[in-house]
């Protein structure tokens, strides 16, 4: 699989489908989408960039363990719930602020926050999956 | 959606206006705290320093939190909390009454000493692959089952756990250990899938997934209506789960597979969160269809028993005897739920409570045996009476309250069990847990003669001992810190079978709570609500879809 040609178009190919996953997990709030096809997608463009130039480029590029990244999801989509304790709601309540930035007014959200979190699981779980199952293959 | 309502619309029609009480939050706090501290070491896998004792840390909080539920529950009835401020039935509901709160912490006091074990037990290699977060995963999984008031929601933990223990299982990656992974988690899956199936009919059917609205709607079904299809479906797949005859299987192929401390762990939770989910969905929820099918589940306990017993005697593998026993107190179990007098569901809970206590500390005794022997096999084990006589104490503590001999812990949940098969006119029944205790008695006297109290192996010459010093090297100092866990354990044992009346007095309460539904009815849906007020309101509790 690493011809020259692949070689050379995977690093542009896993920039823009990691950049097509957020938007994917942006746009899931009101659109079809969100952190669980996100996650899906970014997975799919590291695993690309390992098939092209080998594992051990991906896990330098990935800085953190797979795992902690997905670790760090589930531990924010928790804390997305726990935000409710301090306002006096049910555990899972929906919170909103919609600040203004340079004029423009942001709906933020702990259902984001939490939506973050799945794309961060998903995307560790799978990476993790897809990298190990590529190092064993090499050998 | 965001809600960018201009008319303001009356919330408190669908949603919940009032804020929680701060105690409340303890419905929900055991899976908090076992989802981000799982999390949390789920990142820290390569800080095999830190790891053990954080989880050590986590999981006595969790025990602390548990406690304070049960504490919570007992004083002020059945509590609930729904996510996401909707009102039950719509949002998914956490509701916990006596029974929920006493397996919750029961099982993570029991996963607390088997962390404390396996701080010991478990290598470096093993943690960086993640048994903390492994287990502390699986605990949130078992105590969100326990916790729950959505059958839907239920399925859902059962999954979480079941991952959770596939990691568990295959920790070490030896070859045996796959092989009985395969059968774990093929009949699991199918197990888990007739729950599905069974839930979705049950959906169409009653329109909700809420516990206690089924509760309330099935009594009102219509003549006919496929309901005892519905519970069939769920018997076979919760009998799966229990492993009760004819579906245990699984058990004995994969529970002497992985490392000791995880088959305690399994031995311990698993099973019993299938006859916990039994009790709460076939026997609370649906009273009627179970008293249809009470001598069907008489039978399979009955045969449970024997059967598990007669497979515990045939084994010469110390771990295979103990998963066969484990089988055998599912039928004790199983017959509670087949009297479902208020006696016989005590007897049942108290029983699930003894057993999960038991059977860990079983299944952490035989490791240590197993390592001081270096062996497994029952003709090869001998002599550890002479190496370590306080286990052989500890052994036979466990061994006459697994028979259910006084004055240890399963003693008073046979007796239970006993009086109520007795006074239902179930004598054969009684028998067959009799019968039960007389080959447990056997079974857990050959394991303790052959290993412990004659000289040597199968082929030592009678009189003699063997020269202890030729036993594999096991430091005195390891074997202490394996041994404190398992006398904590087995300080419980005792605690129950000499002062059981706390247990006894909790455990009806619990039992009491499965008969008599209303208070946990009114927790859920509250006082006013009757069902003509709800009946017609059939609104998707997601946030997606439509607002008015």
């Amino acid at each position: 699989m690493r011809t020259v040609i692949f070689r050379t178009i995977a690093p542009y190919l896993t920039s823009l489908m990691l950049l097509f996953s957020v938007f994917v997990l942006l746009r899931g709030h009101n659109e079809p989408g969100g952190g669980f096809i996100g996650g899906l997608i970014a997975a799919s463009a590291f695993a690309i960039y390992g098939i092209a130039c080998g594992v051990p480029p991906v896990r330098r590029a990935l800085v953190f363990h797979p795992m902690s990244i997905a670790g760090t999801g589930l531990l924010m989509g928790v804390m997305s719930g726990m935000l409710s304790l301090f306002v006096g709601v049910p555990f899972f309540t929906a919170l909103w602020v919609t600040p203004s930035i340079f004029g423009v007014e942001v709906a933020l959200s702990t259902a984001l926050v939490f939506d973050i979190g799945v794309y961060l699981v998903v995307l560790g779980t799978i990476a993790s999956i897809a990298l190990g199952l590529e190092e064993r293959e090499a050998v | 959606m965001a809600e960018t309502s201009h008319a303001p619309i009356d919330l408190s029609v669908a949603m919940i206006t009032q804020a929680p009480a701060l105690a409340d939050w303890l419905v929900v706090a055991p899976i908090i705290v076992c989802l981000t501290g799982g999390a949390f070491l789920l990142t820290q896998r390569k800080n095999t320093a830190l790891q053990g004792w954080l989880a050590m840390l986590i999981l006595a909080l969790l025990v602390a939190v548990c406690a304070g539920l049960l504490m919570h529950v007992l004083n002020n009835g059945p509590i609930i909390m729904t996510m996401g401020r909707w009102l039950p039935p719509f949002g998914i509901t956490f509701a916990v009454d006596i029974l929920g709160a006493v397996m919750a912490l029961v099982a993570s006091t029991v996963a607390l000493f088997c962390g404390l074990y396996a701080l010991t037990e478990i290598d470096e290699q093993s943690q960086r692959y993640g048994f903390f977060p492994f287990l502390i995963l699986l605990l949130g999984g078992v105590c969100g089952a326990f916790l729950t008031g959505d059958i839907f929601n239920l399925y859902v933990w059962f999954e979480v756990l079941l991952i959770a223990s596939f990691g568990l299982l295959i920790l070490g990656n030896e070859r045996p250990q796959l092989d009985g992974a395969v059968k774990y988690a093929l009949l699991n899956l199918v197990a888990t899938t007739l729950f599905l199936i069974a839930t979705a009919y049950l959906y169409a059917l009653v329109g909700t997934l809420n516990m206690a609205d089924i509760a309330v709607r099935v009594r009102m079904l219509p003549e006919g209506a496929p309901i005892n299809t519905i519970v069939a479906l769920y018997l076979v797949a919760f009998s799966m789960k229990a492993a009760a005859f004819p579906v245990f299987f699984w058990l004995p192929a994969s529970y002497h597979t992985p490392r000791s401390v995880v088959s305690a762990v399994f031995a311990g939770l698993l099973t019993k969160v299938g006859v916990y989910a039994l009790l709460r969905i076939v026997v609370m929820l649906m009273p009627e269809s179970r008293s249809l099918f009470a001598d069907l589940l008489a039978w399979i306990a009955a045969a449970t028993l024997i059967i598990g017993v007669l497979g515990a005697l045939a084994q010469n593998d110390i771990r295979r005897t103990m998963g066969y026993l484990v089988i055998s107190g599912i039928g004790a179990m199983l017959a509670g739920a087949a009297i479902a007098s208020d006696l016989g569901l005590m007897g049942a809970i108290l029983y699930a409570v003894h057993s999960m206590i038991v059977m860990t500390a079983l299944y952490l005794v035989c490791g240590i045996m197993i390592r001081s022997a270096g062996t497994h096999d029952l003709r090869k084990l001998g002599a550890l009476y002479g190496r370590d006589p306080l286990l052989a104490a500890i052994f036979l503590i466990l061994a006459l309250a697994v028979s259910g001999l006084p004055p240890f812990s399963g003693f008073w949940p046979k007796l239970t069990l006993v009086q109520a098969a007795l006074e239902t006119g179930y004598g054969w029944l009684a028998f067959a847990i009799l019968i039960n205790g007389f080959f447990t008695t056997i079974v857990v006297g050959r394991i303790w003669v052959m290993s412990f109290w004659r000289g040597g192996p199968a082929t030592t010459p009678d009189g003699e001992t063997i020269d202890l010093t030729a036993m594999p090297d096991f430091p005195p100092k390891q074997r202490r810190a394996l041994l404190l866990p398992v006398m904590g354990l087995t300080v419980l044992v005792i605690a129950i079978g000499v002062l059981p009346r706390p247990f006894l007095t909790i455990t009806a309460g619990g039992a009491g709570g499965l008969i008599f539904q209303d208070g946990y009815i009114e927790a859920v849906l509250g006082k006013t609500a009757n069902l003509q007020g709800q009946g017609n309101m059939t609104e998707p509790h997601n946030a997606s879809g439509e607002s008015q």
